[in-house]
């Protein structure tokens, strides 16, 4: 049975800079999925925990952060940070008996380029495949 | 300070699967110090509560809060702001707060959050290591400040035994073996003849083993 997700994603304001291009319509072009609800933050390394479960809280079935590379950060360690926050959501879910997949990080170069489509299509299809969020049940 | 870490969020959710209402409460004590049971632990142990519920097709609303420290009767007074408005006390302090909860509140459940582990310190940043065990007859004057109690794997008061090997302890590489160490710093301070000293056979009573232990100082009471 197909639905149609729920994604959150939190990004950074230099990875996700095609969000602002023509008011987001270029990415729209370039296929990004309609699923995803982009949050942008200064840095990723601002998010705490409970801004990524209030996301699923909020319904998401999938929730996601785009940050700096991770030796390239902006801000030093702010996607590292994330990623570990991310890795707690993670570990969290589990014990819950839900399923890891359904949070990520992704660390992409800054500026306007390709992989910030494919992560979002990668995810919109990794969630559709889990299905929606238990937590929506 | 006293180290603890969070239980696993299924075996929290269990315990609160009759509640609706969750009074989930920090300490600013030890568990703060070590991100087990602060405001920012509660504030995530709260989320995962709402969404364990939800999750079961239920609801659970939480209210947060922290008192200084949970181990004190003046704080636990502050509970009662919130009387009738939950139906448990998820506690996200040791063992000795939820205790202590329990013991003055008769008509509160309190649920503990936390493994309660150890005494100890930060080695690192994110990384903690028992260093003492509360045996009540402590001997870190003979040992060269090292404890033998909480750090020999066996306790022992006349080490090391003959699984020592290059410092590391027989039960894991990664353990130091805290006798050899023991030994290296009596060495630096020219007192290696103390550990020629045969350290009689302990009398653990005062360690717990003779029940639960109290302190009464009576210069402090009135
Ligand atoms: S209740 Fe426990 S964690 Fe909190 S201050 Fe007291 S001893 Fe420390
Ligand atoms: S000898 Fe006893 S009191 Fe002293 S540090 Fe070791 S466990 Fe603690």
């Amino acid at each position: 049975m197909s639905f149609d997700p729920a994604i959150t994603l939190f990004s950074c304001h230099y990875t996700s800079q095609q969000s602002c291009a023509e008011e987001g319509s270029e990415l729209e072009s370039l296929g990004f999925p309609q699923s995803i609800n982009l949050v942008r933050v200064p840095c990723t390394g601002k998010l705490q925990v409970t801004t990524l479960l209030n996301a699923f809280e909020e319904g998401a079935d999938g929730v996601y952060v785009v940050g700096c590379p991770e030796d390239g950060c902006h801000n030093v360690k702010g996607s590292a940070r994330a990623a570990k926050r991310v890795e707690a959501v993670r570990e969290a879910l589990v014990e819950l008996g839900v399923e890891a997949g359904r949070v990520e990080m992704y660390h992409l170069p800054r500026g306007l380029h390709p992989e910030f489509v494919e992560k979002g299509k990668e995810m919109d299809s990794r969630i559709r495949d889990l299905g929606p969020s238990p937590f929506n049940g | 300070m006293i180290v603890a870490e969070r239980k696993p969020m299924a075996e929290i959710v269990e315990m609160v699967k009759d509640c609706k209402k969750v009074l989930v409460l920090a300490c600013r004590g030890c568990v703060t110090v070590c991100s087990a049971g602060g405001e920012r632990e509660a504030d995530i142990i709260a989320s995962l509560i709402r969404l364990g519920a939800k999750k079961e097709g239920k609801k659970i609303e939480t209210i947060t809060a922290s008192l200084v420290r949970q181990c004190d009767r003046e704080y636990i007074d502050e509970i009662d702001q919130w009387k009738g408005k939950y139906d448990a006390v998820v506690s996200t302090a040791c063992g000795v707060g939820v205790n202590f909860i329990s013991n003055l509140r008769k008509d509160t459940m309190v649920y503990p959050a936390l493994n309660t582990t150890f005494f100890g310190g930060s080695a690192e940043q994110g990384e903690w290591t028992e260093q003492c065990a509360g045996c009540g007859d402590c001997v870190l004057h003979l040992t060269g400040g090292l404890c033998p109690v909480a750090r020999c794997a066996k306790s022992l008061m006349n080490g090391p035994c003959g699984g020592s090997v290059d410092g590391r302890c027989e039960i894991h590489k990664d353990v130091e073996c805290i006798w050899q160490s023991i030994h290296d710093r009596l060495a630096s301070f020219d007192r290696s003849a103390q550990m020629e000293v045969i350290a009689p056979i302990r009398d653990w009573s005062t360690a717990g083993h003779g029940g639960p232990r109290k302190i009464v100082r009576d210069d402090l009471t009135v």
